[in-house]
């Protein structure tokens, strides 16, 4: 599972934060997103997906080799 | 579907707002309406039409389709009252124009100019002294006589004092903004009333913003004035109407979840047996007290171009409310959806809105009315209403839900 965040698009809403502190993070300088880690173990897919769906302005994806 | 809808006479269609049945809930034509046309042509005060969307997954795509405008002054726009298009275009502008009636790009500049303000460590940070004005307020009530408001006594001075030392607003004016507020958001304020309350509240923060453009202070408003300074995103005007927004949205809507949710919580004691026994459970109670209660239930739209959906053609110009009590009992999203239950787990109800405007204040929002809930249910065991729910005054003329007074006792 590969994630893409895209930072032009976030909004800083801090939803992928709350539902999976150990891969998503917001930056200090600027309130966006920041991923902890691009591609976080089996052990996160759960809450990772979750997080993209609840991401408001749709910034985060899953890559091709998602599994 | 076809849409029959657009040369249909307006007395046809049905009336929005619509009317609650039970208070705790919202109007009940929306199930019928999410089940036979979950977009919907309806009748708004004026003869103006709109289309009324009632479903979880539509209202997602829709909020997040970048067709629909924010613009707070487009004449389309749906609002519950006429006036208000007027006003918004005049008295309104300021915050109108800020932040919350912008599309993107221009909307991006500005919300990243805030953002850094309202991120999930920023709020977590202010954690002790949320707690130490939660606990306060609880020794106050319990001080007190009984039975008490809980409005004036907790629902109120707790994310109003939360929300002053934020922005770096005197406490002090609390009587004078707060109920400059309840006659913003008030369907029933006439529209001179309405005019002379945003002229009021804006003469007050043009004041304050003007002394801190002069020497900013260590606070949210200050910090944004130097930010400012360099990226030059806000004139003075605008940073006016940003202060009366933030001021407004950051104590109205908590409050009256905090009122909403500790009644809810009375009328559901196994509920509330729940989460006395199991604290940890306070943040999904929460996030179940907001889908519940979807306090912000339309959310104004107005479409820029053509958009085909769910069977129908939403017409550029037309006028679109967002229903976010629809969607939040949107048995497709979740189950059992008009019932109360903390054990329910999952964040996608849409209680912030979603889309580029999602709540900025959503997560001090959370923490305020997790300390709140804890600390109000812990101190006070034997809390109880003072008077029945039927009696109970309902926020019924007004764009934010809740109540006016919550009588309680111990
Ligand atoms: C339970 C409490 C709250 C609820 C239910 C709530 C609800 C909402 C909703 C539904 C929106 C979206 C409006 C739209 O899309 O047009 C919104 C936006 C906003 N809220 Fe809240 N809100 C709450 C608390 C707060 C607090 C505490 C603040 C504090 C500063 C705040 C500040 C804002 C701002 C600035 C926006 C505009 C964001 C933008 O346009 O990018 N809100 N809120
Ligand atoms: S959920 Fe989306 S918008 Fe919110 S901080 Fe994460 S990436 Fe940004």
């Amino acid at each position: 599972m590969r994630i893409q965040a895209d930072r032009e698009v976030c909004v800083g809403s801090g939803q992928c934060v709350l539902t999976e502190p150990a891969v998503f993070d917001q930056s200090d300088d600027d309130g966006r997103v920041r991923l902890l880690a691009e591609r976080p173990g089996p052990e996160y897919a759960k809450t990772v997906r979750e997080a993209v769906d609840l991401c408001p302005s749709r910034a985060l994806s899953l890559g091709e080799d998602e599994g | 579907m076809t849409d029959v809808s657009t040369s249909a006479p307006t007395r046809e269609l049905p009336a929005f707002p619509m009317a609650r049945g039970c208070p705790f809930d919202p109007p009940e034509q929306y199930s019928a309406l999410r089940a036979e046309r979950p977009i919907a042509r309806v009748a708004l005060p004026g003869d103006r039409t709109a289309w009324l969307v009632t479903r979880h997954d539509l209202l997602r795509q829709l909020l997040t389709d970048p067709r629909l405008s924010s613009d707070r002054t487009h004449p389309n726009l749906p609002t519950p009252v006429p006036s208000l298009q007027a006003q918004a275009q005049q008295d309104f502008a300021p915050i109108a124009n800020a932040l919350i009636g912008l599309d993107a790009p221009r909307h991006s500049t500005h919300r990243r100019m805030l953002i850094t303000e309202f991120t999930v460590k920023r709020v977590q940070a202010l954690r002790p002294r949320i707690q130490e004005i939660a606990e306060g307020c609880v020794a106050d009530l319990l001080a007190g006589p009984r039975p008490a408001d809980l409005v004036s006594a907790l629902s109120l001075p707790v994310p109003s004092m939360v929300i002053c030392e934020l922005l770096g607003v005197p406490y002090a004016d609390r009587d004078f903004f707060q109920s400059r507020t309840r006659t913003v958001v008030s369907f029933n304020a006439s529209p001179e009333d309405r005019s002379a309350a945003i002229r009021a509240l804006r003469g007050f923060l043009d004041e304050l913003v003007t002394a801190k453009e002069r020497e900013p202070s260590d606070d949210l408003l200050g910090r944004l004035i130097l930010r400012n300074r360099e990226a030059e995103v806000f004139t003075h005007e605008l940073l006016v109407g940003l202060a009366a927004l933030l001021l407004l949205a950051g104590h109205e809507t908590t409050a009256n979840m905090i009122s909403l949710g500790t009644a809810g919580l009375l009328q559901n004691p196994q509920q509330l047996d729940q989460l006395r026994a199991d604290p940890a459970l306070v943040g999904q109670t929460v996030e179940e007290l907001l889908r519940y209660f979807s306090i912000v239930d339309a959310i104004p739209r107005v479409a820029l171009a053509d958009i085909e959906i769910g069977g129908v053609t939403i017409h550029a110009g037309d006028g679109v409310a967002l229903s976010v009590g629809g969607a939040n009992r949107d048995g497709v999203a979740f189950g059992r959806a008009d019932e109360l239950d903390i054990q329910r787990g999952g964040r996608h109800h849409v209680a912030f809105g979603y889309g580029i405007h999602q709540c900025l204040g959503q997560n001090l929002a959370r923490m305020e009315l997790e300390i709140v809930f804890t600390t109000l249910f812990a101190r006070v065991p034997g809390l109880r209403l003072a008077a029945p729910v039927a009696e109970l005054p309902f926020k019924d003329d007004a764009t934010i839900y809740g109540l006016y007074q919550l009588p309680v006792t111990w």
